[in-house]
Order: structure tokens, then sequence, then C-alpha cells
């Protein structure tokens, strides 16, 4: 029997959160993200498995209340939006120096600064290029369904405890807020193994304690330790890219869009294909590793590749870089939380690639 | 009489000071946000101040603090208004800086930079108020709200033992040597308000003396928040919140007053 | 001891109908109307204006500061 809830996307993060077995999770309101610690507050996951929820007195003291956590193997979260996730880009480098997994997810708004409450798209360089200090990646998960939310809590922790790398489920206001249903998995219980060759559980007699920490003054080993994190970082560029093609197979024309972008694209690909254009649509499901391979081999039966996204166009740097000279790329969004309509991308496609 | 012999500018007693923009406020009816800002902004008329005046807006319900009080105005990142305030005075000694924060800005993430100004002493004024829920993100629990209160990350009550008691940032502060006056007061009736309005003139005039940093507290309302309507929720206030955060002034002219800690 | 008659003006389309200054007048002279603003707000008006005595209480406990008070001394 399927277990199926309508739910808000913050909702199903929030309960994929809990059934994937989440030992601790450490928030702070800010919109339009409130609703996930406001849900595992009501839920009081303490009595269905024993879960931690604390509300944080900063976004500061929330990451690093995670890196605690994580550095004794528990699975950790916290959720922000970007000004929040800001705030957090020293814990989250530290996190990634120390090898740390753990989930974190940003529900995206209008910025820079304070910006708006509305969703945006702004925040891909901060969750795929850095964001906080130094070489290292984040895995990035960019859900456009609050299905998603609700799986991408399992997959998050997966990819996270695999490469021993914090991963970013970035999401925007738009699916933080939008009701959909959702398929509900089993829970999964909570581990109580914990990896003894790195975890911090207390010394056993006789073994060799544990020690986690970014820091290495001697050079050299920070070398070699940075050269351990980008090899890393290579497998999961080799093993882990996800993405999904829609109306591909006889595209001229290609939009790349993730998140609630994508789910505008569809109707604009609809739109279009009543007029006769023959659209389709890449969607990446992990921003990083970047579906650069799948978009390459694409991209030459297309007369132009449209990046939609709702910023000034950040994603459309790593199109320009996947596909190389000889395509004719452009990019469309809206900024400051201003959200495009279907005709609205169409129009543009038509625009900067067709009638140009 | 006739009504329209009353009513004539020679006649005038009371008006909403021009130092409030005619924006409608954003706020909700009867919160205090709206008789705090009027009071701020009368103290500055009469000083006569306005033009020598900079404030500093936070993040929370009055964010756009800076749409209805007619002075030159920065937007704070979330609690770090002292931090902001400190740099203006810095570079500026002579103007006027005030910040005007909520509680969640002040005692909670601006835990730090409240602590900090209030050490160094910085000549500004903190206009802080206390209505012990976060409003503008939907009524989550904050550092001040009570126990068994219930807020949106609190359902079920405040539970000190998994979340902690709620904190008076304002004795916390008074205990430091940087800060000369700081006293808790609320808006809510026509003699708190004159009372309010004293203390946050002092707190101003305290600037032209160098004396350290001035801090006025103001136990208000946020009837969404707490789901009351405007004077059932100042009723609550007076009964529940007044008891934990008295009123009255706990430290004058850098002195601690009748032990109130 | 001179008797003072106040009246008061309500901005009525910013007046939020929060009844605080109704509780605040000693004289019990505010009532929130029947009627309301394009708002929806239920405005505070003077529904016994001869007993106000223009202390101005309604006006300084207003939070939108929508109310102007007037007064004039009475002969005695």
């Amino acid at each position: 029997m399927k277990e199926l809830k309508l739910m808000k996307g913050n909702e199903a993060v929030a309960e994929g959160a809990i059934r994937a077995g989440t030992d601790g999770y450490f928030g702070y309101p800010i919109t339009p993200q409130s609703e996930v610690m406001e849900y595992l507050m009501a839920e009081r996951p303490e009595k269905r498995t024993g879960m931690v929820v604390l509300q944080a007195e900063s976004e500061l003291a929330a990451i690093n209340m995670v890196y605690g956590a994580a550095s004794t193997g528990k699975r950790a979260m916290t959720s922000s939006s970007s000004p929040g996730v800001s705030l957090m880009q020293e814990g989250i480098s530290y996190l990634a120096g120390a090898e740390l997994p753990c989930l974190l997810l940003n529900v995206a708004r209008g910025g820079p600064g304070l910006g708006t409450i509305q969703p945006s798209q702004a925040d891909y360089f901060q969750s795929t290029k850095g964001g906080g200090h130094g070489d290292y990646r984040l895995i990035v998960l960019a859900p456009s369904s609050v299905q998603e939310m609700f799986d991408f809590a399992f997959l998050g922790y997966e990819l996270a405890f695999k490469y021993r790398n914090p991963a970013l489920i970035l999401s925007d206001g738009l699916i933080g807020q939008m009701m959909e249903k959702v398929e509900l998995r089993e829970q999964m219980p909570r581990t109580t193994y914990f990896d003894r060759s790195w975890t911090l559980t207390g010394k056993p007699d006789g073994q060799e304690r544990n020690i986690v920490t970014s820091l290495d003054l001697d050079a050299s080993r920070q070398e070699i330790h940075n050269q351990h994190l980008q090899e890393k970082y290579r497998k999961c560029q080799e093993n882990e890219v996800r993405f999904e093609l829609l109306n591909t197979d006889d595209a001229e024309y290609l939009f790349v869009a993730y998140g609630s972008s994508a789910r505008i694209c569809q109707k604009a690909i609809q739109l279009g294909r009543e007029e006769g254009i023959k659209i389709g649509l890449l969607r990446p499901i992990t921003l990083w590793p970047f579906p650069s391979k799948p978009l390459a081999e694409l991209a030459p039966r297309m007369k132009g590749i449209l990046s939609v996204e709702q910023s000034a166009g950040q994603m459309v740097e790593d199109v320009r870089l996947s596909v190389g000279c000889g395509v004719h790329i452009e990019h469309f969004g809206r900024m400051g939380g201003m959200i495009p309509t279907p005709e609205e991308v169409l129009e543009n496609l038509k625009k900067l690639l067709i009638r140009k | 009489m006739d009504i329209k012999d009353i009513i004539k500018p020679e006649n005038l007693v009371y008006q909403k000071t021009p130092l409030m923009t005619d924006k409608t406020l954003s706020y909700c009816p009867g919160c205090g946000h709206g008789t705090a800002h009027r009071l701020v902004m009368e103290v500055i008329e009469e000083m006569g101040i306005q033009s020598e005046t900079i404030g500093v807006a936070p993040v929370g319900c009055s964010v756009l603090a800076y749409d209805f009080m007619n002075v030159d105005m920065v937007g704070a990142s979330h609690g770090r208004a002292p931090a902001v305030a400190t740099g203006i005075k810095r570079c500026w000694p002579e103007k006027f800086v005030y910040t005007y924060q909520g509680d969640g800005d002040l005692a909670a993430i601006g835990t730090a930079e409240t602590i900090h100004a209030c050490n160094r002493g910085e000549n500004i004024t903190i206009i802080f108020i206390n209505n012990g829920i976060y409003g503008m993100t939907g009524g989550q629990m904050a550092p001040t709200t009570l126990k068994g209160m219930k807020t949106s990350t609190s359902p079920y009550g405040r539970d000190l033992e998994t979340m902690g008691n709620p904190l008076k940032m304002t004795e916390l502060v008074a205990q430091l040597p940087g800060t000369c006056f700081v006293s808790r007061q609320s808006v809510h009736s026509p003699r708190n308000v004159r009372r309010a309005k004293k203390a946050i003139r002092t707190a101003f005039e305290n600037q032209k003396d160098k004396k350290g940093t001035s801090l006025v507290e103001i136990v208000s309302n946020c009837n969404s928040g707490w789901k009351l309507e405007p004077v059932a929720a100042n009723e609550w206030m007076v009964e529940n919140m007044f008891p934990f955060f008295p009123l009255g002034d706990i430290k004058v002219d850098g002195k601690l007053v009748n032990n109130q800690l | 001891m001179a008797k003072m008659q106040g009246a008061i003006v309500v901005d009525i389309e910013k007046c939020k109908g929060c009844e605080v200054c109704r509780v605040a007048c000693p004289n019990e002279v505010i009532a929130m109307a029947k009627e309301v603003n394009h708002k929806g707000y239920h405005y505070a008006y003077q529904e016994h204006q001869e007993a106000c005595v223009g202390c101005a209480n309604c006006a300084i406990v207003c939070p939108d500061g929508v109310i102007t008070v007037y007064k004039v001394k009475l002969s005695d």
C-alpha cells in the first residue's frame, strides 16, 4: 500500500529528514524555509526516532552544531535560505576540509543582501563553485518537485557518507512553498554503526585516538590532503552525475534548467511545440557534478541552447564550459525573485536563439 | 460647543510628529512597534537633531523601519546593528546614532554584537523591542519567549530542558561598565508611553555627554504571533511578560538601581 | 478649575481598529464604528465627544499615530 500525502516542499524535506534517519537537525528561522523546522518541532521526532531538533541562536551556530554532530559520525542536517547560507560558509568549508558528511538545504531567495523572500536561483555559484574559502566542492542536488525534496534527503545522506563530504540540496522558494503529492518511503532506522576509522566516539583502550580537523600547519601535508580531496571529487564526477532529459530526441533547441525553472520550461516546451518549435530540456539533477558530458553530447545537434535560470546567468557559464565553441548559447532569466512565465521563456528563446 | 469651534489649529494639543513619514505602517493592528517608532521620532524632533541623526534598522518586523522614520537610516544584517552603529559612530562621533532592534535580532543572532558594543561603551542608543517571538518569519520561538509559551517552533510550549531559559539581555548588559543607562519600559498604556518617552529621551541625551551605551528595552505585544487581539494581547503581556521582565530603570548614570539584578 | 472641552480627528483610512485608544480613554469617549474603512477595519470615532477633555491619552498610545487632538478652555 503506497503512502501518499499532499505536502509542501519544506514539509516534504523535513519528513524526508526524519525518515532518512537524521540524528540531529539544527536550524534557524528564515523565510522561505522556516516551515522545515516548524514541521520538525511539531512532529516531535524525538518520540518517533529519537532525532534531536534544536533551534540555534544563529545560522553560524547551527552549522557549527552540525560540524560537531557530524564529527561523531551522526547524520546531521541544517537548512537555511541564501543570506543564512552565506553565514554558514565558513562552517561548510570546515566540514569539507575535515571530510565530514552532512546534509545541507538552501531554499534560495532573491538577493544579494537581504534581497526578497521570493524564489531565485542566484546561489548557483555559491553552491557549486565554493561559497566558502579553499579548494572544495559540495555535492549539489537540485530538486524540481516536492517528491524530489523528500527523496533527496535520502540521496543526500547516501552521497555525503559515501564520499565523506557535505551534500547540499539547492532548492528555491517556489519548490519549498508549493504543494504536491508525495509518495513516502519507509522510515530508515537510525544507524548505530560508526566508522571507527574516523568518527569521534571515545578512544577505545589500546587503539589510536581520532582527530577531526581541517588544520595542518605543514604545507606539504596539506597539499597531499588537498590532492586526496581532489581525487575524491574526481571519483564523484565520474560516478554520480544525475540528470533528466525531456523531449530531446528530436529537439532542435535545448533548454538547460533546474529546480523551479525546469518546471516552467516544461510548459514552455509544450507551448513551443504547439507552434512547431522543437524544444527539449536537459535538467541537471546534480548541479555538482554538472552533467557536462551528456550536455556536450546533445549540443552539436542543437541550433541553440538557452540556459533558463532565475538569476543574472550563473549556470550558463557551466553550459558554455561543457559545450565549447560552435553552438549558439544564450541565457535568459529574471532576477530579484521575479519568476518568469512559460510564455516569457518561450518568447526569449525565439528572440535570443531563433530570430537573432 | 460645536466641534468645528474646537478643531482649529490654535487649539491643537497633539499631532503625529512630522518625523514619521506618511506611509501607512506595515505593522499589525495594535503592534507596539508603531508607538515605539513614534516616540523615538518625537524625541529626535524635540531635541532638534533630525539632521544629525543616523539610525540602523534590523532584520525582523521592523526591517522596514526606514520607510517610516524620517531620518537617514541604514539596514543592517540580522543581529549586527550594534556593529554597524559602531562603524558609523566611530567615524562620526558628533552624530546621534541609534539602533532599533527586535528580540531575535538583539538577543539571538546578535548576542555577541550587543554585548561587545555595550562592553566597549559605544556612545549609541539601542532601542530593543521585546515581544518574545519572531514575528516577521511567522512566529517562531525567540530567546525571550517565556517558559511554556507556544510558538511555531515550540508548539507544545517552551520546554526549558531542551530549549533553554528565556534570556534577560537587558540585565546582562547592565552589568557591563560600558553601559550608562539601561531601562525597561512599555508602550501599551498612556502612563507607560510617557515613561518610555522619558527613558528614550535620556538615552539620546546621554550621547551628548559621551557617557557610554544607553539601552531602552520596550516590552511589547505581538498580536499575530500570540494569536490574541491587541487589547487582549496587552492584558496578557501585563499578566505574563511583566512579572518576568519587570519595568523600570535598571541602571542610571552608570550605577545600578536598587540592586535590581 | 477650568473645564476643558476636547475633540479628536481620526485618520479613518489609516486606523486599523486595534481598540487600544478606546481602552486608554479615561472617559470612555471612543468606540469602534460599525462601518469599516477601505481596508475593512472598524475605525475609532468619538461616540461621546462631549465627554472628551483633550487629554490626548488616545493619541499617544495609537500605534499608527492616526489621532490628532484639539481642546479649548470653556469659560468658567
